[in-house]
């Protein structure tokens, strides 16, 4: 399987001047039957099997597939940066006209960053946390001797503009943790850019970010093409690959399955994978229940409020937290919502928006500065904790990455057995208690002594849910439940959600920052804004005919299908070019 | 204005709590020790008369109740007062001046000998290859569970006795500093080692070092430029035991050494009950804890930006 460009690109072997515009056929890497293994013996991983690419300036190919497809490790192969313990083959890798194959470390040093750029997933961790981002920036010039150290700062400056950081001037004495996530990944873009690399090689560079700000990035990425600069793109997300790639290679257990023109793949996949990958895409996905709320009819049997009164009541909430110099930041400003027994409501809003804070007064963590939360008719903030613990079973949280809200040395029965112990279970039951309890979300009696390091993500979720259901809770808060899950366990967890939620009776409080799973799986919407609910309604009326601008953008920002349809139908006239663009100053001062 | 002095008062007010703390226990750690102080001064065979040890005991304010006695004491401490040695008959202020030199500059020595070996060696190596690291985990064991006094006399016993290289005790040669400093600075460099190569290991498998190394830089640069910074952080946390080493180390070096310095005074004066020296010394160990705390306090801000007052993020 080859992802091969358009053919007849000449190899340049000359030296670049920068300025020199580039031909858009340039072949920038040609690599032939790649094979990636880790280890050695019986223990020996083969991490990717057997692949063929073809990079091209001006052109991106993207590398789509499921955490643990070899994506990662073919992208670092290509920079020879695999690791220590992986031994590379291949029939033929040419970078830049050179046979890699024959490479030394010097011969790689070279190439890296010169020809190949790299972008990571999170900026946060990718850049030196302890160094300014204009040292970052201006180490590949300093490194491949284009300039000398100290005349650095103009180039800084110019990159920083080009990638879209406004004020450079200063930015570039600014560190990491100071800028806020889009300007940390585009300030990684550019120290990418430095050298003035012919292909990016770039790695989910858009998974850690919210809707609006992954468009932005985007955008971004599209115009370095538009400029002539090569990309790989490695993502999960089909949503970016399709807004992004000209090409696509569909990975499965370190194969290529599935190669060609981005178009054809995702209308006409031939490969069963590829087919399971695209059903799997929130938005692509049948609703189950297209009518009313999911579980509704059966709800009544789970509670008796179903018809009454609702089960969460929250009045007027506003939270305060102090910032430095006696200031305070308003996180939650005057949120009013009811909840019924059998309901699932989303909260939808980009980091900082409060959807945690307001979670979080829901569980009884966080006490309100001011109005009212009610649980089941009964007060539940302002009340001591001594008198609000009997109670507590009867809400329940599911985190959004398992894997560090269980202690990791803990197997799977001690996990539950924990929360059996909260509803005064005996010592000697737990174990056989939480044997229903895997069964009900789909696990068997084979997991319970597993440490959650020896579980895939999608098992580790099943176990977060299991876990908040051993206390028989009425009320679940799922904060971001599937954001760090793949497309297709992301699809099984949701189904699972809906299906627990419905046989059960339980209200869910499913906070997300993906509109698409939102719109999955809810019936009714809240969506967040600096604090405050600034619309809610049913689930079809709010996407299909939003009212409020902010609605409109984050539908606006979605990458693929029912972001087009938003574009389509209800975004006024303004391009979306021109909106991101004014937003983007407002970002982050 | 305000938000800028709070810290710093809090941080004196907090120094004067640490000294406290460590006059008190001296203190009372010396009235455990059986006998009596007159015993101390006067000598223990001395032909002292009743009258004169009364006479001595009214002087030192030995009648006085213990609480007076302590108030008394905290009082001249406040002042800057240590009072004068027993036995010296120097005030123990210019008892410790007299002294404190050859034990700063000891000290110091085995400072920069054990922060230069001990990231020389973490450089080299925590390379890729096993076998150096696997030689120096080795070495640095034996080095951390050899007692100060039985390395300083097996380096005498070979290099001074045997070879005959440097010489056995100070005689004002540079040389005779050389054994001296490698006892006290050898088993500090070798924990330091340890520490600082764990955090290089950690800071090798971070994303950043991935993009360091993506930008074409060569290992050594990707070394000492990135991951070496982020291996000090927890290597810094380790200075309160570093200096507790270096006082503690320097009273067992000065004597199998046969050194002048403050730590040989001190373990002097302990034998012979000398109290104000005892305490003196005690008093000025607190101040220099305490600030080496407050530098290191510094120090983790210079190193890492995250840790540094209004330089966090504003808004999300």
């Amino acid at each position: 399987m080859t992802a091969t460009a358009e053919p007849g690109g000449a190899t340049r072997a000359d030296t670049r001047d920068s300025d020199e515009p580039r031909p858009a056929s340039a072949v920038v890497l040609e690599v032939a039957g790649l094979d990636v293994r880790f280890g050695s013996g019986p223990g020996q991983v083969h991490a990717v099997r057997d692949v063929s690419l073809t990079l091209t300036a001006g052109r991106c190919v993207a590398l789509v597939g499921e955490s643990g497809s070899g994506k990662s490790t073919l992208g670092r192969a290509l920079l020879g940066l695999a690791g220590p313990n992986a031994t590379v083959t291949a029939r033929r890798l040419h970078i830049h006209g050179a046979d890699a194959l024959a490479f030394g470390p010097r011969d790689w040093r070279t190439v890296r960053g010169r020809r190949l750029g790299l972008v990571s997933q999170d900026a946060l961790v990718a850049l030196d946390p302890l160094r300014p981002i204009g040292r970052e920036i201006a180490e590949p010039m300093v490194a491949h001797r284009l300039v000398a150290r100290r005349d650095t700062g103009s180039a800084v400056r110019a990159l920083l503009e080009r990638v879209g950081v406004p004020d450079p001037e200063q930015r570039a004495r600014s560190y990491p943790h100071q800028l806020s996530g889009g300007l940390r990944q585009r300030a990684l873009i550019a120290s990418a850019l430095a050298a003035q690399p012919d292909v990016l090689i770039t790695d989910e560079p858009t998974t850690a970010l919210d809707a609006s700000v992954q468009a932005r990035i985007l955008a971004l990425l599209g115009q370095l093409k538009a400029d002539g600069t090569g990309l790989l793109l490695i993502s999960h997300d089909l949503a970016v690959v399709e807004a992004l790639a000209d090409e696509v290679a569909v990975m499965h257990e370190g194969s290529v399955v599935e190669a060609g023109p981005v178009a054809e793949v995702l209308t006409h996949p031939h490969h069963p994978y590829t087919v399971a990958l695209l059903d799997a895409v929130p938005g692509r996905r049948p609703r189950a229940s297209a009518g009313g709320p999911p579980g509704a009819p059966r709800a009544a049997g789970g509670g008796a409020d179903a018809d009454g009164d609702p089960l969460l009541v929250v009045t007027g909430a506003v939270k305060h937290f102090p910032v430095a110099r006696g200031a305070r930041r308003t996180a939650v400003d005057d949120v009013s919502f009811t909840l019924r027994a059998g309901e699932t409501l989303g909260l939808v809003g980009e980091s900082g928006s409060g959807k945690s804070t307001l979670a979080g007064l829901v569980l009884g963590l966080l006490a309100p500065d001011s109005g009212e939360v009610r649980l089941a008719g009964r007060p539940w903030s302002r009340r001591p904790e001594r008198e609000r613990r009997a109670e507590r079973h009867t809400l329940q949280l599911v985190p959004q990455d398992p894997l560090s809200a269980f202690d990791p040395r803990w197997t799977v029965a001690r996990i539950l057995g924990e929360a059996l112990a909260a509803v005064d279970v005996p010592r000697p039951d737990r174990r056989t208690d939480a044997l229903p309890l895997l069964e009900q979300v789909g696990l068997t009696d084979a997991h319970l002594d597993r440490r959650p390091s020896a579980l895939s993500g999608g098992q580790r979720q099943r176990v977060a849910i299991a876990r908040a259901l051993a206390t028989r809770p009425r009320l679940l808060v799922c904060d971001e439940p599937v954001s760090a899950l793949d497309v297709s366990t992301q699809a099984q967890i949701l189904a699972l959600l809906r299906e627990l939620a419905g046989s059960l009776g339980l209200a869910v409080l499913f906070i997300s920052h993906d509109l698409a799973v939102i719109r999955e799986i809810c019936a009714r919407v809240l969506v967040m804004k600096d604090g405050r609910i600034v619309e809610t309604g049913p689930v079809e009326r709010v996407f299909t005919d939003p009212h409020h601008p902010y609605t409109r953008e984050l539908l606006s920002a979605v990458p693929g299908e029912i972001g087009r349809a938003a574009r389509a139908g209800t975004v006024p006239s303004r391009p979306a070019e021109e909106r991101t663009e004014m937003t983007e100053m407002t970002e982050k001062n | 204005m305000r938000a800028a002095i709070r810290p710093v008062v809090a941080r004196l007010l907090g120094a004067v709590v640490v000294v406290w703390g460590a006059v008190t226990c001296s203190f009372g750690a010396l009235q455990l020790i059986p006998g009596d102080p007159v015993n101390a001064i006067v000598g223990t065979n001395a032909l002292v008369g009743p009258e004169q040890r009364e006479l001595l005991r009214e002087r030192y304010h030995f009648d006085q109740p213990l609480f007076i006695q302590y108030a008394d004491h905290l009082g001249r401490l406040a002042t800057g007062r240590l009072g004068d040695s027993y036995q010296l008959q120097q005030s123990v202020w210019t008892v410790i001046t007299n002294q404190l030199w050859p034990t700063v500059e000891l000290a110091l020595w085995a400072s920069l000998l054990a922060v230069v070996l001990s990231v020389a060696v973490t450089v080299l190596t925590s390379g890729r290859s096993r076998w150096p690291r696997r030689i120096s985990s080795l070495v640095e064991l034996l080095v951390v569970s050899t007692p100060a006094f039985w390395l300083g006399i097996l380096l005498l016993t070979v290099f001074s006795f045997h070879l005959g290289w440097l010489p056995v005790s100070d005689t004002g040669d540079p040389r005779s500093l050389v054994l001296p400093v490698v006892t006290l600075g050898l088993p500090i460099a070798a924990i330091l080692t340890q520490v600082l190569r764990e955090g290089l290991l950690t800071a090798l498998d971070a994303p950043f070092v991935l993009t360091a190394r993506a930008r074409g830089l060569a290992e050594h640069s990707v070394r000492s430029r990135h991951a070496l910074r982020h291996s000090t952080l927890p290597a810094l946390t380790l200075t309160g035991w570093f200096v507790g080493t270096l006082l503690g180390g320097a009273v067992i070096v000065e004597n199998v050494f046969a050194r002048p310095g403050v730590g040989r005074v001190a373990l002097q004066a302990v034998s012979d009950r000398d109290f104000p020296v005892v305490q003196g010394v005690v008093a000025l160990s607190a101040v220099v804890f305490v600030v080496v705390a407050a530098v290191v306090d510094g120090l983790y801000a210079v190193v890492d930006p995250r840790l540094r007052r209004r330089t966090g993020m504003v808004a999300a």
